[in-house]
């Protein structure tokens, strides 16, 4: 599809900003909750690129694809024609391209990658790679041809939520180690990017106890680093308890007769026992709804989508993320 | 588990009790119950066994930290209190790794105060031993290998890294080790060798191309200071490569246990068969799965799609609304328990022969002894 084609940015979109950030504990689903983004900024004619930078290639594990190259590829149709695009930054691939950028390595760089020094550079200096992996972003984030933007929307299945306020802090590390040059420069281009607008940072948590507060230590720290929250999405949320009371065995004897069930002593027990724990869950799950809420941050939930995620769940997650207009 | 396969079940209390077991790791994805497992066992070790244990725990949720008295990151093993050992004459002792403090104190260890004050000046240094990738695992490591040195305790308990993959606990100690006496730092420790005259006088064509390259993109007092870095460490490097040897070496002896921790989830039990897979490659004893949160309807016998008619039925009639609650909630329960059984198929159909346990999701999460005591007792199914 060609780029004068595709519709205008959506103004008034719940999803002002160009590049999201989506973090999250391990284990929250944030790899499909920002694929599903991607899809849903994606649908209605538009492109955008989902992104990954630790080499997990869980993208293509959730697709169901060849693992993803360091090139940028199509992976996947978005409703009403929009595309979205995948990439698997690799800071080494990374360095070497900003280096034949510059300096026009040529054959040279497959040397150095031979020495090993291209894995030596991106390890001694852990910023570095951070630095590299981020400026891939802020690269694509703002390309434009025929000026006009690429890419509508770029999502990264980032870091989890432990890592995400050290690596989208660049500056900081890289002021520690590279006090002048190129390196330097291109770190301080990559935090105005990402401390601007442009910029949002999605934590995603499912209502337990320890995601919850990892959501809440994250948001602390990235408030304080100086980059902006968009959202906190609530994974495999379940709706709120109905304001209800806990059935009795008694009662729950009788519906069960009703139904022609079995009502062995056994069997109501069990029941019984089945609705208590999930009261205790569900009751759990309110109170941690309420954390969430203190924190001013708009707040979302996606459902339990009780088949696993395949491609049909990914577009309803989309659908509940990015409502069509 | 209405129908388990040949899969053999795990007894943890035989390898808790077993004098010859002197090291338990608990390893898998991030997520899954790891620390709390490892936390468990400890405790039961030194309870139900009477053995005198600790635990080292990486990042454990504040409030278990706080019920095992880990109110601060010192770096060394605490007596947990308030546990109940009359019986048994076991002791419980929990520590939290400060990575940074455990870098710092291998330096100390193996060069001069000078040298060592020098070596923690060094922006590298800093930024290594706070950010490296693989400086956690590495350092659970040492700190497992210092703690088995002093021989002081029947058992250790070690819960693992959240790291973006179980297999970075394996690999980092050897990554750190062959980078910190590579070939890249000895061409780099060259000029600190001569004298400093250039940075890259003695080394080949492409890597002086390399160096000025690097100059250029970094700067030169980046190079400084790496060189400094590099000549400072130089002294350790044999210390180094040694201590991660020897980890490596206890962590394939009959003394150690490999735990594997999962959740019936798929990124967990994919990350479960690789170390699995990994263990055996690397002649480790992986002695059980200890497969966490899984969800099993108390009343087995009564299908997802039955009680879902049911359900439907007595709405349709009208009335009874809170069976028809308990009867829909029964339903998802005994589907989502069909649906984690064919995921841990998954592991347990290319692994039939490692032992397993299944641990019922529990309501609300642990936070105390006796939330550790009830997990463990669900381990060893007692």
């Amino acid at each position: 599809m060609g780029a004068t084609q595709r519709p205008a940015d959506r103004a008034g979109t719940d999803w002002p900003a160009r590049l999201h950030v989506v973090t999250g504990k391990g284990g929250t689903g944030k790899t499909s909750v920002a694929a599903a983004l991607a899809l849903g900024l994606a649908a209605g004619g538009r492109r955008t690129l989902l992104v990954e930078v630790e080499g997990r290639q869980g993208i293509a594990q959730l697709f169901d694809t060849e693992p993803l190259p360091y090139a940028e590829r199509h992976l996947a149709e978005a409703p009403g024609g929009g595309e979205v695009y995948a990439l698997a930054v690799d800071a080494e691939e990374a360095l070497l391209e900003y280096l034949d950028m510059f300096y026009k390595l040529g054959a040279a760089g497959r040397a150095l990658r031979k020495l090993g020094a291209i894995d030596f550079a991106t390890t001694i200096a852990p910023g570095l790679r951070d630095v590299l992996l981020t400026g891939k972003l802020k690269e694509a984030t703002t390309r434009t041809v025929d000026q006009r933007r690429v890419y509508d929307a770029v999502v990264l299945d980032a870091p989890p939520t432990g890592r995400i306020g050290r690596f989208l802090n660049v500056t900081a590390e890289t002021a520690r180690l590279a006090k002048v040059g190129p390196i330097k420069t291109q770190s301080e281009g990559v935090a105005a990017l990402l401390r601007s607008p442009m910029t949002a940072v999605h934590v995603v948590t499912l209502l337990e106890e320890m995601p919850v507060q990892e959501t809440v230590d994250a948001i602390d720290e990235l408030t304080s680093l100086g980059f902006g929250v968009g959202r906190v999405i609530v994974n495999g949320a379940r709706p709120p308890l109905p304001a209800g009371r806990m059935v009795t065995e008694a009662e729950l004897t009788r519906g069960l007769r009703a139904a022609g069930l079995p009502v062995e002593r056994g069997i109501v027990a069990g029941l019984h026992g089945e609705a208590r724990d999930q009261l205790i869950r569900r009751e759990l799950e309110d109170s941690l709804r309420g954390d969430l809420a203190e924190l001013g941050v708009p707040l979302m939930e996606l459902p339990l989508l009780p088949g696993g995620v395949d491609r049909a769940a990914l577009d309803a997650l989309a659908t509940a993320l990015v409502p069509g207009d | 588990m209405p129908s388990d396969n040949a899969t053999p079940p795990l007894d943890v209390d035989q390898i808790l009790a077993d004098p010859g077991v002197r090291i338990v790791v608990c390893c898998g994805a991030g997520g899954v119950g790891k620390t709390t497992t490892a936390a468990a066992l400890a405790l039961r070790a030194a309870e139900q066994h009477g053995r005198r244990t600790v635990v080292l725990t990486i990042d454990p949720a504040r409030r278990l930290a706080q019920s095992l008295g880990l109110t601060e990151l010192d770096n060394t093993p605490r007596q947990v209190k308030g546990i109940d050992v009359e019986a048994s004459g076991g002791e419980l002792h929990a520590m939290m790794l400060d990575m940074k403090r455990t870098f710092d104190d291998v330096v100390l260890a193996h060069t001069d105060p000078a040298k060592a004050a020098e070596i923690f000046a060094n922006p590298f240094y800093q930024a290594m031993s706070s950010t490296f990738s693989g400086t956690q695992e590495y350092m659970a490591m040492e700190k497992l290998g210092q703690l088995h040195a002093r021989g002081e305790w029947d058992l250790i308990v070690v819960d693992t890294p959240p790291s973006r993959s179980a297999l970075d606990f394996l690999d980092a100690p050897a990554r750190l080790s062959r980078f910190l006496d590579g070939r890249m730092l000895r061409l780099l420790l060259a000029p600190a060798r001569t004298g400093g005259r250039s940075m890259f006088s003695l080394v080949t064509a492409s890597f002086g191309m390399f160096s000025r390259v690097v100059q250029k993109v970094l700067g030169a007092q980046l190079l400084t200071d790496l060189s400094g870095f590099v000549a400072a460490l130089d002294s350790m490097f044999g210390g180094f490569r040694q201590r991660a040897e020897q980890t490596y070496r206890i962590l394939q002896a009959g003394e150690t246990a490999f735990v594997l921790v999962a959740a019936p989830e798929p990124d967990a039990v994919r990350e479960a068969a690789y170390f699995a897979g990994r263990l055996r490659q690397e002649k480790m004893p992986l002695v059980g799965l200890v497969l966490n949160r899984v969800h099993r309807p108390a009343v087995p016998e009564l299908g997802a799609q039955e009680s879902r008619a049911a359900a439907e039925r007595l709405r349709s009639a009208g009335g009874h609304e809170g069976t028809v609650e308990v009867l829909l909630a029964h339903a998802a329960l005994a589907e989502q328990s069909v649906r984690e059984q064919q995921v841990a198929a998954r592991f347990t159909d290319e692994f039939p022969q490692v032992p397993t346990v299944s641990v019922t999701a529990q309501p609300a999460d642990v936070h105390d002894v006796d939330g550790l005591r009830t997990i463990a007792a669900a381990i060893s199914r007692s």
